[in-house]
Formats: structure tokens, sequence, C-alpha cells
């Protein structure tokens, strides 16, 4: 069988043939394409644990002082104008060339997204829900925690879900310093000419991308069982 | 620490804003790519998006185009643009080398905000205005120039904002195919180990975004018919949706 393979002339992925689509490939290297697939969805889902925990103090406190509120907008749209390429330089003096890198500076930009919505959808809570549960006795903490957050969700939902799309695809530039998950298999396929494993990774990508987010509305649908029927 | 200090003497060194791979040239040419593909993606998608949004057709497609362009990854377009056989890696007139897979690139991601904003702000014109203008026997055309249009006109503008902030991201990113702009100074300081000199383009790069951002932010202002005051929510750029950055 092999010699026979060899009798066909030069695998696809072969320099000469350099084909986009390339299966051989992936059985060749399915361990490296395991490993780089793992690296890109820990840091992914790093960035966006780190970027919703910081979100979430964030936007209480920023609710409670208005002034602190312009404040908060202010720093995320500056972080979000930063390109990424040029944000993870500026953070490598702190953590250096490491995954941490890769995680606080995609965290910051998840950040940004994540505490709009989170302020939004705790703004898009109806004032009459709210009196209605201080009539009821609900003190500040339980009222957050069973009536706003649970109503808030639908809105910052979605704006998590933007924030994790937007961290599988930014997570290649972490190939600067070396922690880029599939996108070090990209600058690799670029430097080398090497399509099939280019397409391979990019491919990986757009997947992960669609998976995380099918995930997180599978999560949603769970958080919000009373909006099943209005689906 | 020493790493900054070195930054600072970089960024004050005359001879890195010099000379062809310098902060001024460097500079020049992503601010040429950054206009030309946005003017590019404004005359390409503005007119499709407000004629959808005019007939209030293609919704779906309209909105779902900014969730495609944020699910791709920047890099990985740029990738295969610069190693497919066209447009490859050539050089291409003032926007250097892989200048035309880069002006691709950057037209393709600054081409969803557009759209998406275009149909959305056409689309939320109030009916009762639609009607009024309807009921003082405005024209279709009429409608659409004195009603629709600067009506739309804020979020419009937000999207070219966003657009904004997209191109200069990824022709920063550009850098990492080894495409023009200032990312180059990035990327060349870190595969030298110079850190000093990856932090001052990085540097470089920021503070022009930033710049660029206020200034949109102002030409926003600008062209909005009903002036707001400080406390009116003009729409805001990012929770409209930001793209990858």
């Amino acid at each position: 069988m092999t010699l026979r393979a060899a009798a066909d002339g030069p695998s696809c992925y072969s320099r000469f043939v350099n084909e986009w689509f390339c299966w051989q490939y992936v059985e060749d290297r399915h361990e490296q394409i395991a490993d780089a697939l793992v690296e890109h969805v820990t840091i992914t889902v790093a960035a966006l644990l780190l970027g919703v925990a910081l979100s979430f103090p964030l936007a209480l406190l920023a609710r409670r002082v208005p002034r602190l509120e312009a404040l908060v907008l202010g720093f995320s749209t500056g972080v979000y104008t930063v390109p990424s390429l040029a944000l993870l330089p500026l953070l490598v003096p702190f953590t250096g060339l490491s995954a941490a890198t890769v995680v606080i500076g995609l965290g910051l930009y998840a950040l940004t997204i994540v505490v709009r919505a989170l302020l939004d959808g705790l703004r898009s809570v109806p004032d009459d829900v709210r009196e209605a549960a201080r009539g009821l006795g609900y003190g500040r903490a339980r009222m957050l925690a069973r009536i706003e957050l649970p109503l808030a969700l639908p809105v910052t939902m979605a704006g998590l879900r933007v924030a994790a799309v937007s961290t599988v695809a930014l997570t290649t530039v972490g190939t600067l310093v070396a922690y880029g998950g599939l996108g070090n298999l990209i600058a690799h396929g670029v430097q080398r000419d090497f399509r099939a494993e280019l397409t391979t990774a990019a491919v990986l990508c757009v997947l992960l991308a669609v998976v995380i987010d099918l995930l997180l509305v599978a999560l949603q649908r769970v958080l919000t069982p009373w909006a099943a029927g209005a689906r | 620490m020493e790493l900054f200090t070195d930054t600072w003497h970089y960024l004050l060194d005359a001879d890195s804003w010099t000379g062809g791979g310098g902060f001024v040239a460097r500079l020049l040419e992503q601010l040429l790519l950054t206009a030309t593909a946005l003017v590019a993606a404004v005359l390409l998608g503005l007119p499709l998006a407000l004629w959808l949004g005019h007939v209030g057709r293609g919704g779906f497609l309209a909105v779902n185009v900014s969730n495609v362009g944020r699910a791709v990854p920047t890099f990985a377009l740029l990738a295969v643009l610069v190693a497919a056989d066209w447009p490859g890696s050539s050089d291409f007139g003032p926007y250097g080398r892989a200048g035309l897979a880069t002006l691709i690139a950057l037209v393709l991601f600054a081409l969803p905000p557009i759209i998406t904003n275009g149909y959305v702000a056409v689309r939320e014109v109030p009916r009762e205005v639609l009607e009024a203008a309807d009921g003082m026997g405005m024209s279709a055309r009429q409608r659409f120039r004195q009603v629709e249009l600067p009506l739309a006109l804020p979020v419009i503008a937000s999207g070219v904002r966003l657009a904004l902030v997209q191109v200069w991201a990824t022709a920063t990113i550009a850098a990492l195919v080894a495409g023009p702009g200032l990312g180059r100074i990035i990327t060349e300081g870190f595969a030298r180990n110079d850190y000093a000199q990856g932090m001052a383009g990085a540097v470089v790069v920021a503070v022009v975004a930033l710049v660029l951002e206020l200034a949109a932010a102002a030409a926003q202002r600008a062209v909005d018919p009903l002036p707001r005051g400080r406390s009116g929510r003009a729409p805001d750029a990012v929770s409209v949706g930001p793209t990858t950055v």
C-alpha cells in the first residue's frame, strides 16, 4: 500500500503540489494540529472568563456611580480602538512572551464588549418590575441576583456571543508572542508557503467560532427556561 | 524598567523616524491604505445597504454579514490572499509588498459594519415619519433624500467609524504576512528580539488609532441633523456591535 501511494506521486501537501485542501496533511500532522487547537481553545476560554469576571464588578460599580460609568465606557472605547497587534506588545513588559500576555490582551477586548452589554442589559430591566420586587421586600443584593441579572441575561448573552466569536478570531494574532494557537500554524504556513497548513488552521478557526457560538446559545436556553415558550 | 527607557529612546531617535522602513514612511503607507480601503468600501457597500434598507429586503443578509466578518480571522484571510497565486505578495504601487492582498482584505473587513449599519439606519427611521412624508405628497425619491437619509445619517456614520477602527487594525495585522504598514515595525522588532522597537511601534499605532477615533467621533457629531446635548446618547459605535480588531 505504502509503495503504491509513493508511486502515485508526491502527497498533496508536498512543495510541488501544494494544494489548499489536503486530507493527507491532516492525517500526518494531526497531533500538531490538535495541540494548536487545544492551545487556541484554552487561550480563548481563559480570555473570555477573565473578561466576564472583570466586567461584573465594573458594570455594577458603574451603575451606582454615573461618573464612573462615563469613565468605564470611555476606557473601553479606547481599548477597543487599539489594534490587537499593538495591544500585545504594550503588555509584554508586564507579562513577557507568555500565554498570559495574549489572555490579558484578549480579555480586555472581551471586557469592553461584555461590560457594555451588561450595562445595557441592566438598563433594559423595566422600572415597574424593580418596584414590584421592592414591594415584595427584596433587598438590593437579592433583587440583583433574583430579578435584575436574570432579566439582563438575554442582552448580556448577545454581547458575550459577539465577544466570544471575536476572541476566537483574535487569538490568531497571539502568534506575535508565539502563543497564537491555530495562528501559529497560519504564521508557519505563510512563511513556508504551505497552503494546506494555513487553510486547515483558518477553517478550524471559523468552525471553532461557530461551535462556541452554538454552545453559548444552548447555555442561554438553559439559563432562561422562561423564554422557551416565547421563541 | 529598562524596556520603557529603551522604548522612549527609540521613539526619540531621529533615525527611527526617517528612511525606508522608518515611522514616517510606514505611517504614510498605512494611512494611504486605510483611506483607500475605507473609500472603496463606502462606495461599494453603502449604496447597496441603503437600497436594501429602503426597499426593506435582504435584512437577514445585511445583518449577518457582520457576524460572518467577525468569525473570520483577519490574519487568516490575509494569509490566504498572500499565499494564493493572485494577488500574492507582489508589490503594488505605493502600497508596498503584498499591497493588493492587503487592500482586498481591508475592503472585505470594512464592508460588514458599513452594510449592517447602513441597512439598520434606513430601516429604523420611524414609520410615522415616513407616513407623514407620504402624506405631504413626497415622491419615493424625495422621501429617501429628504427624510430617510438625513435621519439615518448618524447610524450610517457610526458604521463608517466602526469600519475605520477595523481597517486600521487590519492594516496593522498585515505585518504578520510581511505586508505594508506600521505593524512591520512591531513584527520586525519582535523577530529581532528588539522589544523596545516593538513597543515603540505599538505606541505609535495605538496613538494614531486613538487620534483617528476621536476625529471620527467629532465628524459623526457634525453630521448629526438632530443636535444632542452631552447627555443625549448619540448612536454609539461600539454598542452597535464591533467586529474583530
